[in-house]
């Protein structure tokens, strides 16, 4: 029995509710150990629907894409409970299967029930990213990956407190299965911290307002997403609107993957058709299905903003995948790049939405997260697993220039400062500058990508592995801006020779000497518009500031 | 003991209030600001008081820093830096503007020309790589001051773990920089993190030019006025500071005059029975909001001034959006009507001062819809406001666009303003989880009265406060606010094996240190207290908990029970096993001022309850015959129903259809729905 609430009352549970969200966010932030989560902010918290998982709110700093990927995690866990029949207050379950509930194995996902009165009210979760979780790889970003196992430990939906009980020899298990258990210990811990917070608060509002009020609010609040995004969708001119990018390679056969999107607006819905993309690949720049969705509804968000983040916002949008697509893997499939798969997905959600809605034409982000790992042995002895992904430029756009060194559309997560990476791991910054050329040219240009060169300072030898993407395809500009520069990656051994790799953005196993350099150089973002209509003026600061070559 | 003078210069007036602790007697004062020139307001309103050869001290809290940061009006700056990192304050912490849309840009304080490398390096272990090489650090200042830099922020990676290098720079730099603006960021913030501690030094150095000026000039205008007393300065943590601090660092200035505000405003509304308010300020500029939850309110470790400016140092958690009175109202090339950021302040200020300024502002439309009275505009400085110019301002510059006419249009102006201000109350409130029908909102700044009521509607707020004296709310903060310094100390000790003897030596030694300072501060104070503060995590976090103590003599046994009490407050698992490590510690010495007897501000005896006039005034598209009353003449328990006008020196209060406002013993006006 759900009662509708007034419209004031409404606006003050959407602020309360996200205030629960945005206070679990806040304090997995503030009591994580690895910096992935606590200054990267890798991590989300909701609020879940009790019996199909959906969305229903979610903190404003959580990460877009577990934004979109959480309900399935949810609903991989609402299976599990259907299967076992075993369900009590006090559970709380954990798992990092990417197959059920989307992305990657480094991402543990705790889902607990919240009881109310007797009976399931709704479910908390909670999601970070741990930092090492076994496999052939420190860090889990295996560019050579061709199955699931040699990507790291992978754990079902499974009971880790029953019944307020923590179970600890699921806690020993883990603890086997990584480098680095102590700061994996200290994010579980976290991520406990805020379900239990979110569990307080959220008796509290339930004993104020009652389970019917906070019902009808929150069916409120999907069907209010609902109408916004049709609203949006029912302004572009119904079509067929077809664009596709490519990936460099799968990091096994150095040979381009395609992404092809053909979009449809009919009215107020939307079909999303990735049919003519690329088969499955050998290597990890496979996805799941749920993590697909989950990107394309992080397209949606950023090119209409002010529509709310839940599940509403995806009544009115079909998608075809089919299931031998690189877009719909199962297991054992490698699904460790995930991110470069996403990126490219979603630059081709707004490549397709530029053709429909020039005005609002937005050009290529940087469109790669980097995950550089870099792992050895300090001068104690103690073993080191720097993991890190880094900036670039956003596409220029209508407003004006793209945004220099910003982070990538999946994320908030704000960059761990050097100091901090320093402090963690012996390694010395050599550069931290902004990469000047690398923005795509346009009357608005794209923002610029960055320079990084890190030396290791470690005495023994150090292993460099790098996942990225646009070594060979560019961020693409719209409205004839141009292209931004691509992803470069190099090293050296001697301080002389700098190398690069045959796969252009992928490397496994490099290995470095004392006083070796790696030196990452980010693409910035495509232009909007004609080259030869930028302002004059813009272009001469360009120049003075040094922002062109 | 002498009189103690709370100044508060914002864009549009500068406000005072005069306290005589002997007596418990106070006078107010109020002046048109001079941009650029402040301190002829400030003399004059100071002359207004009495002899100011005779006064004791005065207490100052200021704008002029939040306003150059907000309209980007600091100094041409430079930077040095490390080589490898002159880039750090463009490059953020690769953020974006908002979590949701992709578009947005962000222009840095030092443009890339201005920030320059030099060789130097110290490792985050404290071990210095690479000597800094001075001569580099000459040539730097000297490039930077042929490129006209008018500041200079100096900022080394790892400079928190050893500030060697740094010191050696700032001394080369400070030999041959012409000026004090030399910000160096092991001084402004010996922290941990480049970008936070980048962005403060810069940001500090950044605004000294202005506020170093500034405070020279008040100085010097003091002296020609024979004035031997104390000057201090309000900081943004609520605390008070010396001037010679305050140029240092004037980054803690940032938020000095809404910060005392907010004093003011919990103590009157605490004194009237409402402990959860929402203060809205609204000066000439900007709109400044905060909240006090149970007469508390609350600080914040870090401040986004604006996307990528961040200031990292306590202050007062105030939520400041650009739409104050003086805001120019235009229509953008997207067919938009927007009002504010752009401000034309005092000088010249609205249209209808006569000034020279011809854009429309939220103040010519209040005018035009008869909502001000063009005859006795607000400080008495200018004899009359004129409605004709605003009017035909308004008209060409957003009507004729809009295809609206001038009372329309001014309405649409007014509107477009109560929404913005009315978003900035939702954020405080609504979006941090509280019902805003518990809070009264509590307008100061000449303006703020004249929105109130739409504010109460558009929000559903439970009432709304208005203070006997509205307009000198900053000031009267000025004299209630305490002392306050404190000191932060860079520890890195594990707590298991403590040389805890020596760490309440620190402490013990610090806290005489600290109650030093605020003695030295020379105000009648009812005493001094210090509060300890040590900064711990578990090894291997990299956030800290902030642990109070119960008093400087510490044992390791102490120190492990408050950690685990504070760790237990903001997280519900402690983790047995992992070593605990303290980071820092923070003493602050806080003086207590004598209490200010909110009594003394009630209404007197005497009353008139008969309106001065009628006037028309423009609502929802309709002219009302509006009653005029004096609101200081109303007395205690006197009640009046919307549409009302409530006219006093330093503000109207406008009292819309629906609403009743009623006086309270103290001669607070409480307006609530009917």
């Amino acid at each position: 029995m759900m009662t509708s609430p007034d419209p004031v009352t409404l606006a003050i549970l959407k602020g309360r509710l996200e205030q629960i969200a945005d206070e679990m966010d806040a304090t997995l932030y503030r009591s994580a150990f690895n910096p992935i989560i606590a200054e990267a902010r890798d991590a989300c918290h909701g609020i879940y629907h009790p019996t199909n998982g959906d969305t229903l709110v979610q903190g404003t700093q959580g990460l877009p894409i577990f934004v979109g990927a959480m309900s399935f995690a949810v609903r991989a866990v609402i299976e599990k409970v259907a299967r076992d029949g075993d369900l009590d207050p006090g559970d709380t379950f954990l798992f990092n299967d990417p197959y059920a509930g989307g992305t990657h194995l480094n991402d543990f996902r705790l889902v607990r029930p919240v009881f109310h009165e007797g009976r399931l009210f709704c479910w908390l979760a909670s999601v970070g990213h741990w930092l090492d979780i076994g496999g052939n790889v420190p860090g889990n970003f295996n560019a050579r990956a061709t199955e699931s196992h040699q990507e790291g430990v992978r754990i079902p939906p499974v009971k880790l407190i029953r019944g307020g009980r923590l179970d600890q020899d699921l806690l020993d298990i883990l603890a086997a299965n990584s480098r680095v258990p102590q700061s994996n210990w200290g994010d579980l811990n976290g991520q406990l911290n805020a379900l239990d917070l979110g569990q307080r608060r959220l008796d509290a509002l339930l004993a104020e307002y009652g389970a019917p009020v906070l019902e009808g609010a929150w069916s409120a609040l999907l069907d209010r997403a609902e109408a916004l995004m049709r609203a949006e969708i029912a302004s572009l001119p119904d079509g067929t609107y077809a664009f596709e990018d490519f990936l460099d390679n799968d990091g096994i056969t150095d040979e381009p993957l395609r992404i092809a999107l053909d979009m449809t607006v009919e009215g107020d819905a939307l079909h999303l058709d990735f049919s003519r993309s690329s088969a499955a690949c050998a290597g990890p720049l496979n996805i799941a299905r749920a993590t697909a969705i989950a990107c394309c509804y992080v397209a949606l968000k950023h090119a209409f903003p002010e529509v709310p983040a839940n599940a509403g916002v995806l009544r009115g949008v079909r998608f075809t995948l089919p299931p031998t697509s690189l877009l719909s893997a199962e297991a054992p499939r490698p699904v460790g790049g995930y991110t470069e798969t996403i990126l490219r997905v979603i630059g081709v959600v707004f490549g397709a939405l530029a053709k429909a809605d020039p005005a609002r034409a937005t050009a290529a982000p940087f469109g790669t997260i980097n995950a550089l790992s870099m792992a050895g042995s300090r001068a104690n002895g103690g073993r080191f697993v720097l993991f890190s992904f880094f900036g670039g430029g956003l596409g220029g756009n209508p407003e004006g220039d793209g945004l220099t060194h910003a982070n990538n559309p999946i994320s908030t997560a704000t960059m761990p400062p050097a100091e901090i990476l320093e402090a963690a791991h012996p390694v010395m910054f050599t550069q931290w500058a902004l990469r000047p050329g690398s923005a795509g040219d346009g009357r608005h240009r794209g923002g610029l990508g960055a320079i990084y060169e890190i030396e290791t300072l470690a005495p023994g030898t150090t292993e460099v592995f790098l996942l990225g993407e646009r070594g060979r395809f560019a961020p693409f500009g719209v409205q004839g801006g141009g292209p931004a520069a691509l992803n470069r990656f190099s090293w050296t051994t001697d301080g002389a020779t700098w190398n690069t790799p045959p796969l252009a953005s992928k490397v496994v196993g490099v290995t470095l000497p004392q006083g070796g350099r790696v030196r990452l150089e980010t693409p910035g973002g495509g232009g909007w518009g004609d080259p030869t209509e930028r302002d004059p003026a813009a272009r001469a600061e360009d120049l003075r500031q040094g922002y062109v070559a | 003991m002498s009189a103690i003078i709370g100044v508060d210069v914002g864009g549009t007036f500068t406000d005072l209030f005069l306290f005589d602790p002997t007596t418990g007697a106070f006078r107010t004062a109020k002046v048109p600001s001079q941009r650029g020139d402040e301190a002829v307001g400030f003399l004059q309103g100071l002359s207004a008081l009495g002899d100011v050869a005779g006064f004791g001290a005065i207490v100052h809290g200021t704008t002029v820093g939040t306003n150059a940061l907000l309209e980007r009006k600091g100094c041409r700056l430079g930077v040095i830096t490390t080589q490898g990192f002159r880039d750090v304050l463009e490059m953020r912490r690769r953020d974006r503007p908002r979590a949701w849309g992709l578009w947005g840009s962000f222009t840095p304080i030092a443009e890339r020309a201005l920030r320059v490398e030099v060789p130097e390096r110290t490792l985050a272990d404290g071990t210095i790589q690479t000597p800094v090489d001075l001569d580099a650090v000459r040539a730097a200042a000297s490039a930077l001051l042929a490129e006209g830099a008018q500041a200079v922020a100096l900022v080394f990676i790892n400079s928190y773990a050893n500030p060697a290098n740094e010191r050696a720079a700032a001394a080369a730099l400070r030999a041959l920089w012409p000026n004090a603006h030399v910000s160096v960021s092991s001084e402004i913030l010996p922290e941990i993190r480049e970008f936070e501690r980048a962005s403060t030094t810069a940001l500090n150095a950044y605004l000294q030019p202005k506020v170093a000026d500034y405070l020279e000039r008040l100085e010097g205008a003091l002296a020609s006025r024979r004035f031997t007393g104390r000057f201090h300065i309000v900081q943004s943590n609520g605390g008070i500071m010396s001037t010679a601090r305050a140029r240092a660092t004037p980054a803690r200035t940032a938020l000095s005059g809404p910060a005392a505000g907010v004093i003011a405003a919990a103590a009157i509304a605490r004194a009237a029975g409402f402990p959860n308010v929402i203060t809205g300020d609204l000066g000439g500029t900007s709109f400044d909001v905060s909240l006090v939850v149970e007469g508390e309110m609350a600080l914040a470790a870090q401040t986004t001034v604006d996307f990528g400016l961040v200031i990292r140092s306590p202050m007062i958690e105030i939520t400041t959006i650009g739409a104050g009175g003086g805001s120019i109202a235009r229509v953008d090339a997207g067919g938009l009507l927007q009002v504010g950021p752009e401000s034309a302040g005092s000088r010249p200020g609205p249209v209808c001062y006569g000034q020279g300024n011809t854009r429309p502002t939220l103040t010519d439309a209040n005018l035009v819809l008869g909502r001000i009275n063009a005859a006795r505009p607000i400080g008495g400085a200018l004899a009359r406001l004129d409605s004709a110019a605003a009017e035909a301002a308004i008209l060409e510059h957003v009507g004729r666009p809009l295809g609206l006419d001038a009372a329309s249009a001014a309405e649409a102006i007014i509107r477009v303003a109560n929404a913005r201000m009315a978003g900035a109350i939702r954020l405080v409130s609504i979006e941090r989880g509280h019902d805003p029908g518990e809070f009264a909102l509590l307008p100061f700044g000449g303006g703020g009265a004249l929105h109130v009521g739409a504010l109460l509607r558009e929000v559903g707020l439970r009432a709304a406060l208005v203070p006997r004296f509205p307009g000198i709310t900053s000031a009267l903060g000025c004299v209630l606010a305490d002392v306050r310094h404190d000191a932060t100390r860079t520890l890195n000790l594990d707590l298991a094996g403590l040389n805890a003897a020596a760490l309440s030596r620190h402490l013990v030694e610090t806290a005489a240190a600290t109650r030093a300072v605020v003695e030295d501060a020379g105000l009648p104070l009812t005493g001094i207290e210090s509060v300890f503060e040590l900064d711990m995590h578990y090894l291997g976090q990299t956030h800290t908990v902030a642990v109070p103590l119960p008093g400087a003599e510490v044992t390791e046994e102490i120190i492990r029970t408050a950690f685990d009490a504070a760790y237990s407050r903001a997280f519900s698992r402690l983790l047995p096993g992992i070593g605990v490590r303290i980071l820092s510690s923070r003493v602050t010495a806080i003086g207590r001022r004598p209490a200010f007897d909110m009594a003394a501000l009630a209404p007197p005896a005497t009353s008139r309850t008969t309106p001065l006039e009628a006037r028309q005034v423009r609502f929802d598209g309709a002219w009302w015959t509006t009653p005029v009353f004096a609101r200081l003449e109303l007395p205690a328990g006197h009640v009046v129903q919307g549409p009302a006008l409530l006219e006093q020196p330093d503000t109207t209060i406008l009292v819309e259809p629906g609403l009743a406002a009623r006086t309270d013993t103290l001669g607070n006006l409480i307006l609530e729905r009917t």
